[in-house]
């Protein structure tokens, strides 16, 4: 049970992102946080800041509940590890704290079993998916933080793909316009069908 | 019912707060970014860009002087806003003092950050507590929720008659001023009309009644100008009140000095401010589900010091723990650490005390080790003593 849970609440949820700075890693746990507090959700979303800098690994965090979160450090015992970017799997230990029910979502080309054999992970599942051919193919640029937001979605119905792309059309719709947005939309369904599980 | 609830929105801390300080369109805005303040400066910038408010905003070269023309806009008659953080506030140092002391009701969110050295850009409250005997009132925010509401209220607070101290409203740097929360924002109406229209008694512009701030005041009657600060002070504890209870009528937010958590009949309790005490809160339930009698005590308001408040949440308590996410190099504890015991000495209650120093260049804290604390506590409640009355939680030993 994850330390948010502490309430004795069940229905939080608690995610871990690793990325690499400038991979949208904090965007992707804001638009998460955002579209469940958008359905009436208590919300947290944060990024773990360090030097920040392009490339550097970094993490940021999703809580989601049906009460109000007091808690206000850093997620340790996450229900659902998203990596953004696959060459972390060899330098940070993505699995550290992993729920024994827990969700670990690699963006790859690789089978869930080449994952899990990759980071030892004895417990729980694995989710893999191509999100940087997706975004190539649909958004035309590596950025793979809305498909794998997409591919939270598919192992988590908190929130659902219409609530998430309301934000996401909300938010990029002036900054990018509204082909890219729609492409983003794209990779976020291309990534809940494509997922495989194991 | 006194407005309709709009639809939280995804806000940082310091998001809220630039959204309050736009609702209260202060007069003069002089402020320097420095992370993590920056955000507030940035998004009011904006808003000042964008022509959503009518503030003159100063854009200085130093905090130093962000806090001199703050001092020079309130003395001349205007509602003066600014916004810090650490070495912001170490650099405004000589200015802060002197915007107290001439009673300027100057607002200042302040986003708690570590003084360096080493250079740290991460939360600790080393530089609010360092100033806090500048005489400026200090509040002490839990969330970005209540980083707003109190950034609000400040306004009045600062320019009540019978107090007219500058007010700093601090959060935890990152970790509320950084994260996204749902945040509940008050109509832009209502914040007009609670903050009302400033109207100064004695501004220098008003020069048909000609007034001097900050002449020399020698032997004869510094100590007097000083005395009457410190009753101004005094004054702010009776007078806090009246307006949170405005405050509640006008938006429903429920404020006061103090905030507790299951402490009426609590035997343990940990002293908290800001986020942390959220942290704590998470835990007391698990601790209470347990069989454990515990308790959260989270100051809100720590200038003035609310003494009395503090004695009567705490007068069941058998074993305290307070957390000081400051170092105060006194050799004695952190800061509220050591008012806390001085308030309890002829209080009349004399629960076991013991300080935990945690937290500091934004260490994080977790729930396991507030639960530490709080079996320390257990630990102490059954052998009738502290074992270790000042402790370092999270440092490597």
């Amino acid at each position: 049970m994850g330390e948010g849970r502490v309430r004795g609440i069940m229905s939080m949820v608690e995610v871990c992102w690793h990325g690499r700075g400038g991979q949208g890693a904090k965007t992707a746990s804001q638009f998460l946080g955002e579209a469940a507090l958008d359905i009436g959700k208590y919300i947290q979303a944060f990024p773990e800041y360090g030097p920040e800098r392009a490339g550097a690994p970094m993490k940021a965090f999703t809580r989601i509940s049906d009460e109000p979160i007091y808690v206000h450090s850093s997620v340790t015992s996450p229900d659902v590890v998203i990596v953004i970017d696959p060459t972390l799997l060899g330098t940070v230990d993505v699995t550290e704290g992993l729920e024994d029910e827990g969700i670990l979502l690699v963006n790859t080309g690789k089978s869930p079993a080449d994952i899990r054999k990759a980071v030892g992970l004895k417990h729980g599942k694995v989710g893999t998916v191509d999100a940087t051919r997706i975004a190539l193919e649909t958004l035309k640029i590596p950025m793979p933080n809305m498909p794998m937001l997409g591919a939270f979605l598919k192992v988590n119905n908190i929130v659902s793909i219409d609530e998430v792309s309301a934000i996401v059309k909300a938010k990029f719709i002036k900054k990018i316009g509204e082909e890219k947005t729609n492409a983003n939309i794209e990779g976020i369904k291309r990534a809940y069908n494509e997922l495989k599980i194991g | 019912m006194t407005q309709v609830k709009s639809k939280k929105l995804p806000l940082t801390g310091d998001q809220a707060v630039a959204t309050a300080m736009k609702q209260i369109d202060p007069d003069v805005v002089a402020a320097y970014p420095i992370t993590p303040q920056t955000e507030i400066v940035m998004y009011f910038s904006n808003y000042v860009a964008n022509g959503q408010v009518s503030t003159e905003l100063i854009p200085v070269e130093s905090e130093h002087s962000a806090m001199s023309a703050c001092v020079g806009a309130s003395a001349a008659g205007a509602r003066t806003m600014t916004a810090t953080s650490a070495n912001g506030l170490a650099l405004m140092w000589e200015i802060v003092y002197i915007a107290a002391s001439l009673r300027l009701p100057i607002i200042m969110p302040v986003v708690n950050r570590a003084l360096s050295g080493p250079i740290n850009i991460h939360c600790d409250h080393s530089d609010t507590m360092g100033a806090r005997d500048s005489g400026w009132i200090q509040i002490y925010c839990e969330s970005g929720q209540e980083a707003y509401e109190n950034t609000i209220l400040a306004v009045r607070i600062a320019e009540h008659k019978d107090i007219l101290l500058p007010v700093m409203i601090c959060q935890d740097g990152f970790i509320t001023s950084h994260a996204v929360e749902g945040v509940q924002l008050l109509e832009d109406k209502k914040v007009k009309e609670f903050v009302g229209e400033y109207k100064p008694d004695h501004p220098l512009l008003d020069v048909d009644n000609p007034v001097t701030y900050g002449p020399l005041d020698l032997q004869d009657y510094y100590f007097e100008h000083k005395r009457q600060q410190s009753e101004a002070m005094k004054g702010a504890l009776k007078i806090m009140p009246d307006l949170f209870k405005e405050f509640e009528k006008a938006f429903g937010a429920k404020y006061d000095f103090i905030d507790t958590y299951k402490l009426e009949d609590a035997e343990i309790a940990v002293v908290a401010l800001s986020s942390t005490a959220g942290t704590a809160r998470s835990v007391v339930d698990g601790l209470r589900a347990g069989g454990v009698k515990a308790g959260l005590l989270r100051p809100r308001v720590f200038r003035p010091f609310p003494k009395e408040k503090i004695i009567g949440a705490l007068k069941n308590v058998k074993a305290l723990a307070v957390l000081d996410r400051a170092e105060s190099f006194s050799a004695e504890g952190g800061p509220l650490y050591t008012e806390i015991k001085a308030a309890l000495y002829d209080s009349g209650i004399k629960p076991l005390v013991a300080n935990y120093i945690y937290g500091l260049g934004g260490r994080d804290i977790f729930p396991d080790d507030i639960k530490k604390v709080y079996s320390d506590l257990g630990a102490a409640l059954k052998n009738k003593k502290v074992s270790n009355p000042i402790n370092y939680l999270g440092s490597r030993e």
